[in-house]
This record gives C-alpha cells, sequence and structure tokens, in this order.
C-alpha cells in the first residue's frame, strides 16, 4: 500500500496537500499551526491519519493522534516512524 | 487502477438525480431482503456488489437477474463474521467499479434458543456476523465516503432488539446494538455527507423467517407478512440523494405491529 518513502520533505508535502483539501488555505499551513487555529476537527484529523497511512504505511494509533496538537507534531510523528 | 470510468455510471443512468458515481456494496445478497436490494439499487444506477456466504449459485442469478435488466453486478464470495471480509469485498468492488459509496449492511443469521439454552458459539455466532460484521465493513466503507464527502449506509436491522421476541436474546442484542451503532456513526460522520440510517423489518417472508409461525401474523396489523421488496423500498430511499438530510433514523416496516 505505502507507495512513498519517508523523508521529511515528502511528509511535509503530503501533509499539507491533505490538509488543504480539507479547507484550510495552503499558506496558512505551517509547521507552527494548531489544528485548532486551522479549524481542523477530529473527523478531519482521521482523514489525515488515513492519507499518511495509505501513502507512507505509518499507522497513527487514536492514542497517539490525541496528541498532535500541529501540523509539525504530525510532520514529526510520520518521520520518527517511518521504516 | 482498473476502476472504470466513473462518469460512466451517470451516462448509463439517463442522467437521473444521481449524480455521485462509485459503486454499492449489499452483504447477504444471495436472496431475500438483500437480493431485492441489490436489484433495487442496481437499477438505480448503481453498480452492486453482491455479497454472499455460501450460495454462490444464488448469487450468480442475482448478478444474471441485474444484467439481464441492464445493470452492472458482481458476486463477491465473503463470510462477513471473518475480520479480513471487509477489505476484500470493497477492494475487489472499488477495483471493478470504483469507489464504495453505499453500503447495505443486510447479512445477518439467528440461531434461536430461551436464553439458558443459548451456547457460547450461538450468542457469538449471531453477534460477530451481525453487529461486528456490520461495523468492519461501516468502519472499511467509510474511508472511500469521508474522501468523497458522499455516503450512504444503511443497516438492516429489526424490531426485534427495540421490542422483545422471546427465544431470540442473541438476535435482539445484536440488532439493538447495530440500531444504537447507527445512531453514534450518524453523528459523527453527517458533516461529510455520509448518512447512516437503519431499517427495522418486522416479519418478512424470507427464508430467514420461513419457521416462524402463523400465529406471529395475526399480531400484524397489516395482517400479511412484508415483502423482501418492500423493506428494499425503504432502502432504496435511505440510500438515495434524497434522503441527505435523514441520518441516524431507524425506519421500522412492519406492517404496525409495532405501532
Amino acid at each position: 500500500m505505502a507507495t512513498t518513502t519517508v523523508t521529511r520533505e515528502n511528509v511535509e508535502e503530503k501533509v499539507v496537500e491533505a490538509l488543504a483539501e480539507l479547507g484550510p488555505e495552503p499558506a496558512q499551513i505551517t509547521p507552527d499551526a494548531t489544528f485548532e487555529s486551522l479549524d481542523v476537527d477530529s473527523l478531519d484529523l482521521v482523514e489525515l491519519t488515513q492519507v499518511v497511512e495509505e501513502e507512507f504505511g505509518v499507522v497513527i494509533p487514536n492514542e497517539a493522534a490525541a496528541k498532535l496538537t500541529t501540523v509539525g507534531d504530525a510532520i514529526e510523528y510520520v518521520v520518527a516512524h517511518g521504516s | 487502477m482498473a476502476a472504470e470510468r466513473p462518469d460512466e455510471h451517470r451516462a448509463e443512468n439517463g442522467g437521473t438525480a444521481r449524480s455521485a458515481t462509485g459503486a454499492a456494496l449489499v452483504t447477504g445478497a444471495s436472496r431475500g431482503i438483500g437480493a431485492a436490494v441489490a436489484a433495487f439499487l442496481a437499477a438505480e444506477g448503481w453498480p452492486v456488489g453482491v455479497s454472499y456466504r455460501s450460495d454462490a449459485d444464488a448469487a450468480a442469478a442475482v448478478v444474471e437477474g441485474i444484467e439481464a435488466r441492464g445493470g452492472r453486478a458482481m458476486a463477491l464470495a465473503g463470510d462477513v463474521a471473518e475480520s479480513e471480509t471487509a477489505e476484500s469485498l470493497l477492494g475487489a468492488l472499488e477495483e471493478r467499479f470504483g469507489p464504495v459509496l453505499v453500503l447495505v449492511n443486510n447479512a445477518g443469521v439467528r440461531a434461536d434458543g430461551l436464553t439458558p439454552t443459548i451456547r457460547d458459539e450461538e450468542w457469538d455466532r449471531v453477534l460477530e456476523t451481525n453487529l461486528t460484521g456490520t461495523f468492519r465493513l461501516t468502519r472499511r466503507a467509510l474511508r472511500p465516503m469521508l474522501k468523497a464527502r458522499f455516503g450512504r449506509i444503511v443497516n438492516v436491522a429489526s424490531i426485534v432488539g427495540p421490542r422483545a421476541n422471546p427465544g431470540q436474546a442473541n438476535y435482539a442484542a445484536s440488532k439493538a446494538g447495530v440500531i444504537g451503532m447507527t445512531r453514534t456513526v450518524a453523528a459523527e460522520v453527517a458533516r461529510r455527507g455520509v448518512t447512516v440510517n437503519a431499517v427495522a423489518p418486522g416479519l418478512v417472508d424470507t427464508d430467514m423467517t420461513e419457521a416462524l409461525s402463523s400465529d406471529l401474523l395475526e399480531a400484524v396489523p397489516a395482517r400479511r407478512a412484508g415483502t423482501p421488496e418492500e423493506v428494499a423500498a425503504c432502502v432504496r430511499f435511505l440510500a438515495s440523494e434524497e434522503a441527505a438530510y435523514v441520518t441516524g433514523a431507524t425506519l421500522t416496516v412492519d406492517g404496525g405491529l409495532s405501532a
């Protein structure tokens, strides 16, 4: 399933792309931006985790997802857990 | 990958109200309510996955019937009580017809007995198929539906569950569970254009209810059993685009039995 190599660049690109599809303006999607400030809700996060799983083969369990507060947190998690 | 052009469906459908493009999956569709639902959804223009557990010939006949009327369908083997079935059914359907945007969880079993006589295996089998199977298919189907911002999940529950029926503690628990799950999942995904509803049939004339005694009929205000088509018509409505604002609901189809 996982098609893309986990590099910081790839993960950033995909996460920003996925978040942009969920509503926020691409310019607002910076590593420091919180999901709350981007109006990204829990269901949006579920969609983001699905994209990440399909793209990189990295599963973000519920407990871990609950601790992600910024875009950077999500990127770091995927980079750290990518094989 | 091998998905056919999604915009084909609309053209074939004569450009009717349905604008979503993708496929429908009906579990337990080789006979009874499931077969009727599969035929109705195919007539609406959906390519339909006709899933079945054991009767391949009956499922093939359902597919042939749909194709004979100009619809598209494929038979898919799979026991919804098995954990890998959701992926295999949806994966196969997605490969041929595109994303699954309508899911009808109809597969169900019963193993009746008064509570002191119900064995663990009989409890587990009914819960695994009717409730856990519905959950797993729902979980998997929500992926394409959330992505598409459109989805219709219709769960075939029963008036048994909300109401008592001695001899069916396991079945009642499973169907009451399905109704509870329907409401919560509906609330979770409503803002994505995905609706989740249930139908609750009463006494319907199918193989599954064959053995039920005729004195039950006297309790039905309509004085007759329902037909699979009468239930399927309700499912068709809940699966339609027009039903977009109906979610978390349970539509009772019982000839007035629980009125």
